[in-house]
């Protein structure tokens, strides 16, 4: 029983040698045929155009990383660092600083708009509590994104020859955790800003004579404004559509979670890039205005209250509105935080 | 002195995928990271080829570059390096590397994708101590006077690593014994070449390792 096992077993091996041995002769004689076609199908080498395709965009392609969608050569990678560091980084140094030589030239020219008339100390309820908390929230939080926003783009040219690397290691990562944790706090409280205040920044016809008249730089009489006026209506749909931009760019470059490819993060980090620093140099002029810029404009902000003056003189048709709710000038106090304001807000 | 450089023989890669087990053998690195990888196009046709790819220690690197923090340094052999200590997981080296070499070790909300890693050339980085430089970057074979264990493992010879020079040498004698005028990423024009000629160029890119120099 044995020794038959045995025999079969070799038979079987014996069997594989000379099939193999067939195969092998039958490969030999196509080889010997020397057929240049069919050699030429079988060995490497065609490298044409459509090689070089698939280099780029990565089809007929497998990669032996775990989960790598990567083409063997991204083209796009130059590109996007010569767009960002040859022309939006120095843009936005253009950009921004341009914006602060005119506001410092035009302060030294024009100087502060000053009120035409007295105070009057009538006081007008113009932001409840509720607004101004909102405002200084996105406000300070606008500068935080900035500040780091700008230390992303622009730091490693100063800080980190100028304090050495365990401090720069140090800033700059605190730099990047702010920015990417703060950014969607202050989409979610920009866009909630911009619900509230979207019906008193509707465009209306007398907004364009505001202009015409450069907000009453130009001809004697001030032009007509409502609860907001040409200017403050800009600024509020700039943050409306280029604010939009900067919150959906940074999302898809904080939140990496949907299979976005490298050239979707290149194509975010432009927008991105692009959209913050024309916000920054709108804001600009913005806090200019609001502070340096114009005389009684602050105090509505952080009071909640503006004089009777200031409203004629910058808001006449709201002024004409809410005039009868005024406080009286004995009054110690101002009048009390009543929806005064939200109440009357003719646009 | 010595520009180090990488290159892969495409015609000699086999997809054997030895230089990657080498090179996560050799520096230990994180679960799912994979310095090096072998590409193949055309995979199963009658073009298929295969290279080998990590970083490429480019001369004018993207990365170095892009990067927000300014991490990135080139050694005295033209190897890119970063130091971990600085890198702030930004991705922004990946967006701007044509190799896709830089890799995270996580990729989470926020942009919280940990420390970059990528190819050292085994020339390790940054750190106090050789220990830590190793649990950072891996192995520093550069500095026992070793080449990258992937080209030094490679079967084939396929992937070269070393001075510019020196491998491209060796390159150009390979194509030089093929007989073929650019016998690397060849272009062979099937309708334009003799049949003859064809057949004889891919002849002789098949034996170039064992035939006698002339
Ligand atoms: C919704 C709000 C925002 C989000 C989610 C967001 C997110 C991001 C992210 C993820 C990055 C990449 C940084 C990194 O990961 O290291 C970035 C970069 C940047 N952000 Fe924001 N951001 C927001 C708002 C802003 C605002 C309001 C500004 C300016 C006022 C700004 C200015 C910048 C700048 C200048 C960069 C650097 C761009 C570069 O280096 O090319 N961001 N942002
Ligand atoms: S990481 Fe990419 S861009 Fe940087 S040196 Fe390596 S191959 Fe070049
Ligand atoms: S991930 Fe690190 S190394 Fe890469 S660009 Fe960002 S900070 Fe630089």
């Amino acid at each position: 029983m044995h020794t038959l096992m045995q025999c079969l077993q070799r038979l079987r091996v014996l069997g594989v040698i000379l099939m193999l041995a067939v195969l092998t002769a039958g490969l030999v004689s196509t080889a010997q045929a020397a057929d240049p076609d069919q050699e030429l199908n079988q060995a490497v080498g065609t490298i044409n155009a459509d090689t070089w395709r698939e280099v780029k965009n990565g089809e007929n392609f497998i990669d032996t990383r775990h989960d790598s969608t990567y083409s063997l050569i991204n083209t796009s990678g130059e590109t996007w660092r010569q767009i960002r560091n040859d022309w939006i980084s120095p843009g936005g140094l253009i950009a921004l600083g341009s914006m602060l030589a005119i506001l410092v030239i035009f302060y030294l020219i024009v100087g502060r708009n000053d009120l035409d008339a007295e105070r009057t100390g009538r006081k007008l309820l113009r932001w409840t509590a509720l607004e101004r908390a909102m405002h200084w929230t996105v406000a300070t939080l606008f500068i935080v994104l900035a500040l780091t926003g700008l230390n992303l783009l622009y730091g490693k040219f100063l800080f980190r020859h100028a304090f050495g690397d365990a401090f720069w290691a140090n800033l700059v990562s605190l730099t990047k955790l702010t920015h990417n944790y703060v950014g969607p706090v202050f989409g979610i409280l920009l866009l909630l800003m911009l619900a509230k205040w979207l019906t008193v920044n509707l465009p209306k016809k007398h907004d364009w004579q505001w202009f015409k008249q450069g907000g009453g730089m130009v001809g004697k009489k001030h032009p007509d404004a409502g609860f907001a006026n040409g200017g403050e209506k800009a600024w509020y749909w700039i943050l409306a559509s280029v604010g939009l931009l900067v919150i959906v760019s940074g999302f898809v470059l904080d939140f990496p979670l949907f299979g976005q490819t490298r050239d979707n993060m290149q194509w975010a980090n432009m927008f991105h890039a692009v959209t913050s620093l024309i916000l920054m140099a709108v804001a600009l002029g913005h806090i200019y205005i609001g502070t340096l810029g114009t005389e009684g404009a602050l105090e509505g902000m952080t009071t909640g209250y503006v004089d009777e003056t200031w409203a004629k003189q910058h808001h006449n048709l709201w002024y004409e509105e809410v005039k009868d709710s005024a406080g009286q000038p004995e009054q110690q106090n101002p009048p009390v935080d009543d929806d005064t304001a939200t109440a009357n807000r003719p646009n | 002195m010595a520009q180090m450089k990488f290159l892969c023989d495409a015609e000699r890669c086999i997809e054997c995928n030895g230089c990657v087990t080498a090179c996560k053998n050799a520096n230990e690195t994180e679960w799912g990271i994979q310095r090096r990888r072998v590409v193949t196009l055309d995979d199963g046709q009658p073009s298929e080829v295969s290279i080998s790819v990590a970083c490429m220690h480019c001369d004018d690197a993207p990365c170095m570059a892009v990067c927000p923090t300014d991490c990135f340094y080139k050694t005295d052999d033209g190897i890119v390096l970063h130091d971990k200590d600085i890198c702030i997981g930004c991705g922004y080296c990946l967006y701007a590397c044509p190799f896709g070499a830089p890799q995270f070790p996580k990729q989470n909300a926020f942009g919280e994708r940990g420390k970059m890693d990528k190819c050292t050339f085994c020339a390790g980085g940054p750190a106090e101590t050789k220990e830590e430089e190793y649990e950072k970057y891996g192995a520093n074979r550069i500095a026992e006077g070793k080449l990258p264990l992937c080209a030094e493992m490679c079967s084939t010879k396929a992937l070269l690593a070393g001075d510019a020079q020196t491998i491209s040498d060796i390159f150009r004698q390979r194509v030089v014994y093929r007989g073929h005028k650019d016998g690397g990423w060849s272009s062979v024009d099937k309708a334009q070449a003799s049949a003859p000629d064809v057949s004889a160029n891919l002849d002789n890119m098949a034996y170039d390792a064992t035939r006698a120099e002339k």
